[in-house]
């Protein structure tokens, strides 16, 4: 009955295939926002392009932090208002996002992109260990905040790191480890634990 | 009987992978389901209540729902984290290694309790005894036991003759040591030498607490070290993705000592 007849023009099923290859974004999502973007106003979807090109054209990654930025070097490590002595290291761009919104914070940062992985196969040479190590050599930097994740590659990538920054005589810090905001203590596990009760402080 | 929709078993974390937003797929070796997979979600979130029990190089008591494809963590409570293991560069690396080890020489569903309790005792042993070295080598030699590749020691792969005490050769694809007569026919194996098969002999079939007596020079490791990596690369046909890491960690202690003399 059908024969030969595609039930979407060439157009749409290839903004579908395109929206499909985005993480999290499955075949019947990824219809539904094409047929959602074929109904909105030209306007609209011409700003969505024209940002998402911008992105790609305009975004690097600063040469100092390898934090994102439009600007090189990007915002923070060009301040004069940062406190220049203290660097905190981070696994990836968006955990600057979550360390900023608290405003405490007032140093600079370092993005690794990554965290040493072996059963991955991610080594010391495949994140940004040795930029990190050429920042140091300046003598400038008086405290190193080690702020990886709190998983196993996490803690793996913040043991090897203070080995290679403590000989160098520059502070070296971790984030505290306990207990999150908000959770019953019921359900926190042995490690938490541990950890938050060897780091118990003065009421 | 249909099969109940939960269940709930022991289980060592081996392998996790994101999936989605804040989920992960993990991959658990139990006592008695072998090697299962399952999906926890919500577990890289801040406030997940079950995050920290599912971490890599933890015993656990995980409870599953069936599903049509992965199972779901349902609940999860620690046995022992093994703190010790994790907050030791080296002894977490140690520790991933075997459980790298485990993941790739088991296929989904298969029971092998032996393996698993091996594979406990493992961590266990890295958590205290020094010689890590050796607790390696007698690992990766019973889990070739316990999964088939068990290699042969006793006698010539190829002439079955009796192996005299001399320096005789070690063939991965063979499968175990070639006398010098019939190594001349075979290019690919490594010199073995006599006390390295003396150590290996003894590793494979006798029990952790004789074992664990042994002494081995540092000469004596590295040499059984590079074989055993050779036979088990052989038999996965690929790399072994944290050897790769335990040998530039090994090349920077040494680089390090020399600074200090």
């Amino acid at each position: 009955m059908n024969e030969g007849f595609t039930p979407t023009t060439d157009a749409v099923s290839k903004l579908i295939q395109e929206l499909n290859k985005l993480p999290g974004i499955g075949p019947k999502s990824a219809q539904r926002l094409a047929y959602y973007l074929l109904r909105t106003p030209e306007e609209q979807t011409k700003l969505l392009a024209e940002t998402i090109l911008s992105v790609k054209q305009k975004v690097t990654l600063c040469s100092v932090c390898f934090n994102v930025t439009e600007s090189n070097p990007c915002a923070i490590c060009g301040s004069d208002r940062r406190d220049r002595g203290k660097i905190c290291i981070v696994e990836q761009p968006q955990d600057i996002l979550a360390l900023e919104h608290t405003k405490i914070y007032n140093g600079l940062y370092h993005v690794l992109h990554g965290a040493i992985s072996p059963t991955e196969g991610v080594g010391t040479g495949d994140i940004k260990i040795d930029e990190l190590m050429k920042r140091l050599q300046d003598g400038s930097i008086n405290e190193v905040i080690l702020a990886t994740n709190t998983n196993l590659e996490g803690e793996q990538t913040a043991m090897y790191l203070n080995k290679l920054i403590s000989p160098l005589g520059i502070r070296v810090t971790h984030l505290a480890r306990g207990l999150p905001f908000g959770t019953e203590l019921e359900y926190a596990d042995d490690v938490t634990l541990t950890r938050a009760l060897e780091g118990r402080q003065e009421f | 009987m249909p099969k109940p929709r939960s269940y709930q078993t022991e289980a060592i974390i081996i392998k996790k992978t994101k999936l989605g937003e804040a989920d992960r797929i993990l991959t658990f070796y139990t006592p008695h389901l072998g090697k299962i997979q399952a999906v926890a979600k919500g577990v890289r979130r801040p406030r997940s209540k079950m995050a920290g029990h599912l971490e890599l190089l933890t015993h656990s008591l995980v409870s599953l729902a069936r599903g049509r494809n992965l199972d779901t963590v349902t609940g999860c409570q620690t046995i022992n984290s093994f703190l010790l293991l994790k907050s030791d560069l080296r002894l977490a690396s140690y520790g991933l290694y075997a459980t790298e080890l485990v993941n790739q020489f088991t296929a989904d569903h298969i029971e092998n309790y032996p393996l698993f309790q091996l594979l406990l005792e493992t961590m266990h042993r890295l958590c205290q005894s020094s010689n890590n070295e050796l607790t390696l080598r007698y690992f990766e030699l019973q889990l070739l036991n316990e999964v088939g590749y068990r290699p042969q020691l006793q006698q010539c792969v190829s002439c079955h003759l009796p192996l005299e005490p001399t320096t005789n050769s070690f063939s991965p694809s063979a499968g175990g040591v070639l006398c010098p007569n019939c190594s001349q026919s075979q290019p690919l194996a490594y010199p073995l030498s006599v006390n390295g098969l003396k150590v290996l002999r003894l590793l494979q079939s006798s029990d952790y607490s004789t074992a664990e007596k042994l002494k081995m020079n540092p000469e004596l490791a590295g040499e059984l070290e590079g074989l055993m990596r050779n036979y088990l690369k052989y038999l996965l046909e690929r790399e072994i993705k944290s050897a790769a890491w335990l040998d530039s960690l090994k090349e920077q202690t040494k680089e390090t000592a020399l600074l200090q003399e």
